[in-house]
């Protein structure tokens, strides 16, 4: 008796329990008939789907099609964005020029623009990568120029007190100084770009997670919603993975980082 | 102790060649406000120069000067080229390693080898490799010492370099700063509030009020041998600054200002 507990307690005190508990009511819920399966499909089935999905290609080549649609946007957004925040940051005609433009971009809600969008590029990729770009562009851009405009003016006076020149004065002081607030905004980029990813595929596509997920839905088919909605869950976990990775290297000057 | 020995052969100013500071009816204005009003101003090649004053007194906008980091517009002003500034807080870009910091900005291939010269000089070989952030204040000021020697500077500006420092550090900080002054001889201007720390290492000290220099005393003394005349020479210092006080040390002054019947302890 004592045994069994002394083996629980670590569970108990666990943060999986809740979520495992939570599997297991909707396993039981399901398996017992009480959500019927055209609702939610049970773990157990959506497990065996993904399986099966997985098996027969169909999911990673569907995947792939959505990676590259973010991946896509996301390289145009963020060029886009730090092109804007250079400007902006680094000359006052710059920020004057372009900053009331980005102010006036952030009011729209870029949902809002893809009937326009439609308009203009039609129904195929084209739309869809550039409202991940449009989404992605503004939270890069912002951060940046902030960043820029924050840096320790003391740490300038310095730098120009030893005769750095311009060049120099950019390179190595005002934007390794921005870098924490760039990095910032590079993962609100993919957040939103997963975000806008979703949206974006519920535009006629014909392959993708969106596709799936539209196919399924029609079909009644939960199981397969479930998948695709776990897929888009491990595309957020996976940018997040990879920012904490470029942070831990490029930041590795802060001093939370030294000690760890 | 080794200085004391030095300082005997360094003991007569130096002689007047061309001065490396050199600053005629100079006058700075933010809007209304005259921050500094017709100064003039000669630092000698290797003099050590103590710059006392309160805060708003003009301090800081005639080192900015001195640090060529403002713009001097026509004005009568002279200013060597090589010149380096360390101030109170270190001011090292935390994103390098320290000695990345010291040879900022320096070209060539040798720059390492540089930086390990000068973190040896200030005693922070140990450190050559370290992130800004993880060092203590003295670590820290020691490193902006070093990036200011590493240039061979002719005129070495100290922006109340130790204000932050705890006092035995400090105390660490000026043998450090007169040993590599004995070294390297620069011209070194010292900002500071501090009297004694004034009349510990300069050759003359400099008081600034309201943008103007009212009062200048050379010490004479040689290092290492300044206690006798000292007591007067604070006493006139510290009443430049407004501060009543006595001929005395730090302890009597205190002591004596702070006791009931003042007028009476005074006598």
């Amino acid at each position: 008796m004592n045994r069994t507990l002394s083996l629980l307690r670590p569970l108990i005190r666990s943060r999986w329990l809740s979520p495992l508990l939570l599997l297991a009511l909707w396993e039981a819920a399901c398996r017992l008939g009480l959500i019927p399966s055209h609702l939610l499909a049970a773990p157990s089935a959506v497990l065996s789907t993904l399986v099966a999905m997985t098996v027969s290609g169909e999911l990673p080549a569907n995947l792939a099609v959505s990676f590259v649609r973010a991946a896509a946007g996301l390289a145009i957004g963020v060029t886009a964005g730090v092109a804007l925040g250079l400007v902006a940051g680094l000359s006052r005609p710059g920020e004057v020029f372009v900053d009331p433009l980005m102010q006036i971009k952030r009011t729209i809600p870029v949902v809002a623009l893809a009937p326009l969008f439609i308009v203009w590029f039609g129904i195929g990729e084209t739309p869809k990568i550039a409202l991940i770009a449009f989404a992605t562009l503004f939270p890069v851009y912002l951060n940046l120029y902030n960043g820029i405009r924050s840096v320790d003016t003391r740490l300038i006076d310095a730098a120009r007190s030893f005769g750095l020149n311009q060049r120099d004065l950019i390179l190595h002081v005002i934007l390794p100084g921005a870098m924490p607030s760039l990095l910032v905004g590079l993962r609100y980029a993919l957040t939103v770009a997963i975000v806008m990813l979703v949206i974006a595929e519920q535009i006629n596509a014909t392959a993708g997670l969106g596709f799936l997920i539209n196919n399924a839905r029609d079909f009644m088919r939960t199981d397969i919603i479930v998948v695709c909605l776990m897929v888009y869950a491990l595309l957020g976990l996976s940018a997040d993975l990879l920012i904490r990775i470029v942070e831990a290297r490029k930041l590795a000057w802060r001093p939370k980082l030294v000690g760890a | 102790m080794s200085l004391a020995v030095k300082s005997l052969a360094l003991a007569t100013p130096p002689s007047a060649p061309e001065p490396v500071v050199r600053l005629r009816n100079y006058s700075r204005r933010f809007d209304d406000n005259l921050i500094l009003d017709s100064l003039d101003l000669d630092i000698a090649p290797g003099e050590f120069v103590a710059l006392l004053g309160h805060s708003g007194s003009g301090k800081t906008t005639l080192l900015r000067t001195l640090a060529g980091l403002d713009d001097v517009a026509a004005q009568d002003v002279t200013i060597p080229s090589s010149r380096a500034v360390v101030f109170q807080d270190a001011r090292l870009l935390p994103w390098k390693r320290v000695w990345k910091n010291v040879v900022l900005g320096l070209p060539g291939r040798d720059a390492h080898a540089r930086a390990e010269t000068a973190l040896a000089e200030v005693g922070l070989s140990h450190r050559i490799d370290a992130w800004p952030l993880t060092l203590s204040g003295g670590e820290a000021q020691r490193t902006a010492l070093a990036r200011a020697l590493v240039r061979q500077p002719q005129l070495l500006l100290l922006d109340e370099p130790f204000a932050a420092l705890d006092a035995l550090t400090r105390l660490r900080m000026h043998e450090l700063v007169l040993r590599l002054w004995y070294a390297h001889r620069p011209a070194v201007l010292i900002v500071t509030h501090d009297v004694d720390e004034a009349l510990a290492l300069a050759d003359r000290a400099l008081v600034l009020d309201k943008g103007r220099i009212i009062a200048e005393e050379r010490i004479t003394a040689p290092r290492g041998q300044r206690s006798a005349g000292i007591r007067e020479l604070r006493a006139r210092l510290l009443g430049h600054l407004g501060v009543d006080a006595t001929a005395g040390s730090y302890a009597d002054v205190v002591a004596r200002a702070s006791a009931p019947n003042y007028a009476v302890a005074a006598e």
